[in-house]
């Protein structure tokens, strides 16, 4: 048993560390939360450089061949230096399902672009009734010849806009089960039919409503079987909750980092604030809440990774306790700044406001502790 | 990144598995909290530490030369694990494996050595510690208990308090004060004391539990030899702060509070209210996820400080947020199992209307006092601050 990085894991988050401090300081984030597209083609193919698009993609197909727990270090990166942009889209939600789904040919077709970074992708799951389980799943697919026509609207797609292609999750047909009936289905982003509007979101990342009117998909694109794709959305469903709980687990220690060196420079009756027992002892509670996300999240993706029997429980605790642990961390971190923090200029609100987002990214906390009675068998 | 067990330590957690099948006392449901520290659980407690001593596991961790096994942290840590969670009756060898030993080992002479740790280990002595005094608490140095040298002998005056098991205990490891001038910390000195000694008294300490495990203790003109002396006279301070390579990680609180929440999911599952199983209720459902991630949370957190000592690294605030955090966690997961209860959940062991039979309502008090027991969290989250952080002191 070792709860610390291995040798490769080390170089890995020493090498994304300094990569991102240089290649995507606070500028860029910034920058990004008002560029349209929400991401930089020259740091996205940067990062494709550095193997990163293809980290848990096996070599066969292009990629590195890591594992998910490689996949949370470099993430944990990721929430620290704040990356904006469709990454976790294209990595998780786009190459999961093929892995998991796809035929020989639509492996061999798609992953080595996601790999070299000449795809975006994305997965359309949830609509205007906000629910992450198949009963959410509304929008229609109906075969017409050798196409599947698809009516319906996706809402919080997260970079749909900037995709290539997306991972669409349809209903085919009414079965005895919500999870009977649905369907994954490869859809090219610029078909006809498709329109996309950005939504205003607290993180200024880039969600979409995603209408689909009349439009076509060759059968061929169909992800696994027909009525039968679920599944598929489950296994991508459980590596982007533990992608998010990663991110969060970045998010906060930076968040910790900043605020633990202002409490020390920070100079109020004559001393630095951090000298304090009521800022200490906060900072005290910041700390465990930080390790005790960290610790939960690598055991649920060494759960997922190793199929562990309780995987899906881990997970769920990794997310129901991560997102309301961050929500402390950052809260605290605003608090224990004062004044400063609720300016824009200064860049501890960066942490806040993206905090809120990932803390609602595949089931929040109230969510997840259901997930978390059900898997106890209450 | 790596969670599981090596095939040897898989094979060691069977062999204490199978060991506790055998020998745990008859009928033993693990209540503790239930009827904890009167003479017959005491008695318990004395005959189960002489069956671990026939394995060598009443301090399975010390060195073999002084009657351990020498396991590494990871089976040290299996070998906590199956205690806790079967709550195995521990309580007579606690303060000698856990505070006198190992200070001995490191500071005591030959000859303390070949006096105590094997009598430890053999379970033939029992250990109260003599820190804490009614005006040192979370202040520790502060304390006042004089020693005074007078020839070949101290001559000990002063008082003692929460002293667990005093009226129990052969020998006592006493903290007194051995120069008054010397700034607070510097002059204490660390005794190991025969409690058969005259000019001590024990009084009882009644907690709020109705139970007899904390003692005061008064000395008067308590003359013991210079050989009590452990280590140099005036660095005692330092050697009660010593921690030696066993494993430190309030593991204990995070697997017992396992069990409990086994427990707890059970009796939501079978008891109806209304028509309706209390598992059926939101909040009640809420209150069960909680208290098992946080329980896994307070396992997580043990097992970093483990996996720390495996890799050769000092934990140091680490520990802190362990403790901190799993006597912490127990204390909510009793007043939820209380508040899942209802009116049942004031009930005390001896009611037959008693929900668990009572454990619930045990730990929800017991859980107040391991709260402030061993650091308060007020003064964990000084360590882990200043210590930790590095936060400044001023």
């Amino acid at each position: 048993m070792d709860l610390g990085l291995d040798e490769q894991q080390e170089l890995l988050k020493n090498f994304a560390r300094d990569f991102l401090e240089k290649e995507c300081p606070e500028s860029v984030v910034r920058e990004m939360e008002e560029d349209e597209k929400g991401y930089s083609p020259d740091l996205w193919r940067k990062m494709a450089q550095q193997g990163w698009m293809g980290l848990i993609i096996p070599e066969e197909h292009g990629g590195t061949g890591m594992k998910l727990c490689e996949l949370v270090v470099l993430l944990e990166e990721f929430g620290r230096a704040l990356v904006p942009g469709p990454y976790i889209s294209t990595v998780v939600l786009g190459a999961v399902p093929i892995m998991e789904g796809g035929n020989d040919e639509q492996k061999q077709q798609l992953l080595p672009k996601i790999a070299a970074g000449d795809l975006i992708m994305t997965m359309a799951l949830t609509e205007p009734s906000a629910k992450w389980d198949a009963d959410g799943v509304a929008l229609e697919a109906k075969k017409q010849g050798d196409d599947y026509v698809l009516n319906g609207v996706k809402l919080f797609v997260p970079d749909a806009h900037v995709s290539d292609q997306m991972v669409v999750v349809a209903r085919t047909s009414k079965g005895e089960t919500a999870e009977d009936g649905i369907t994954v289905l490869l859809v090219d982003s610029k078909s006809a039919g498709i329109s996309f509007e950005l939504l205003r979101t607290i993180a200024a990342d880039k969600q979409c409503e995603v209408t689909f009117e009349n439009v076509k998909v060759p059968a061929a694109n169909v992800l696994g079987e027909v009525d039968k794709g679920w599944p598929i959305v489950e296994q991508t469903k459980r590596m982007a909750t533990v992608a998010a709980c990663a991110y969060l687990v970045g998010l906060s220690q930076m968040d910790f980092d900043v605020t633990l060196n202002y409490a020390k420079e920070r100079v109020q009756f004559g001393r630095p604030i951090g000298s304090f027992q009521a800022i200490q002892h906060k900072l005290a509670d910041v700390v465990i809440d930080v390790d005790g996300s960290r610790f939960i999240t690598y055991k649920a993706a060494w759960s997922l990774q190793e199929g562990e029997p309780d995987a899906d429980m881990m997970i769920s605790m990794a997310k129901a306790w991560t997102s309301d642990a961050s929500r402390r961390v950052v809260a605290h971190g605003q608090q224990i700044h004062g004044g400063i923090g609720f300016t824009k200029e200064y860049k501890i609100q960066l942490y806040f406001r993206r905090q809120k987002w990932m803390e609602l990214m595949w089931g929040d906390a109230d969510y997840h502790r259901e997930l978390v009675a059900q898997a106890l068998e209450v | 990144m790596d969670f599981r067990l090596s095939p040897e330590e898989e094979a060691f957690r069977q062999e204490v598995l199978d060991w506790l099948k055998e020998n745990l006392p008859k009928n033993w449901s693990g209540d503790r909290f239930t009827r904890d520290r009167d003479p017959e659980t005491w008695n318990i407690y004395r005959e189960f530490a002489g069956k671990l001593a026939e394995k060598k596991w009443v301090a399975p961790a010390w060195p073999v030369e002084y009657g351990g096994l020498g396991l590494s942290v990871i089976q040290q840590l299996i070998f906590n694990e199956e205690m806790a969670y079967h709550q195995a009756p521990l309580g007579y060898s606690v303060i000698g494996v856990g505070w006198a030993g190992p200070t001995i080992i490191v500071y005591g002479t030959e000859e303390q050595k070949q006096k105590h740790l094997g009598a430890i280990t053999s379970a033939e002595t029992m250990w109260c510690q003599g820190f804490s005094e009614p005006n040192a608490g979370s202040d520790l140095a502060s304390l006042q208990t004089r020693a005074v040298r007078d020839g070949d002998d101290y001559v000990i005056n002063g008082q003692k308090i929460w002293t667990s098991g005093a009226h129990l205990s052969d020998w006592c490891i006493l903290l007194a004060r051995t120069d008054a001038e010397a700034t607070k910390h510097k002059g204490i000195s660390y005794f190991l004391l025969d409690m058969k000694t005259p000019g001590i008294s024990v009084r009882p300490l009644i907690d709020m539990m109705d139970n007899h495990g904390f003692n005061e203790m008064f000395f008067d003109n308590v003359r013991v030899p210079k050989d009590c002396l452990l280590g140099e006279e005036n660095r005692g301070w330092y050697m009660a702060a010593t921690t030696l390579d066993f494993e430190r990680s309030s593991i204990g609180g995070a697997v017992g509070g396992r069990r409990m929440v086994e427990e707890l999911v059970g009796y939501a599952r079978e008891t109806k209210r209304n028509g309706k199983r209390l598992s059926e209720e939101v909040t009640v459902r809420v209150r069960l996820a909680d208290a098992a991630l946080e329980v896994e949370i307070g396992r997580m957190l043990s097992y970093r400080v483990v996996s720390m000592q495996a890799r050769g690294l000092v934990p140091n605030y680490e520990s802190s947020i362990a403790k901190l955090f799993n006597t912490d966690m127990q204390f909510r997961l009793a007043k939820a199992g209380l508040e899942i209860m209802g009116l049942y959940g004031q009930l005390e062991p001896q009611s037959k209307y008693a929900p668990l039979r009572g454990k619930f309502e045990r730990q929800y008090l017991w859980q107040t006092g391991m709260i402030v027991g061993g650091g308060t969290p007020e003064i964990q989250r000084n360590i882990i601050a200043m210590r930790g952080l590095g936060l400044p002191r001023q």
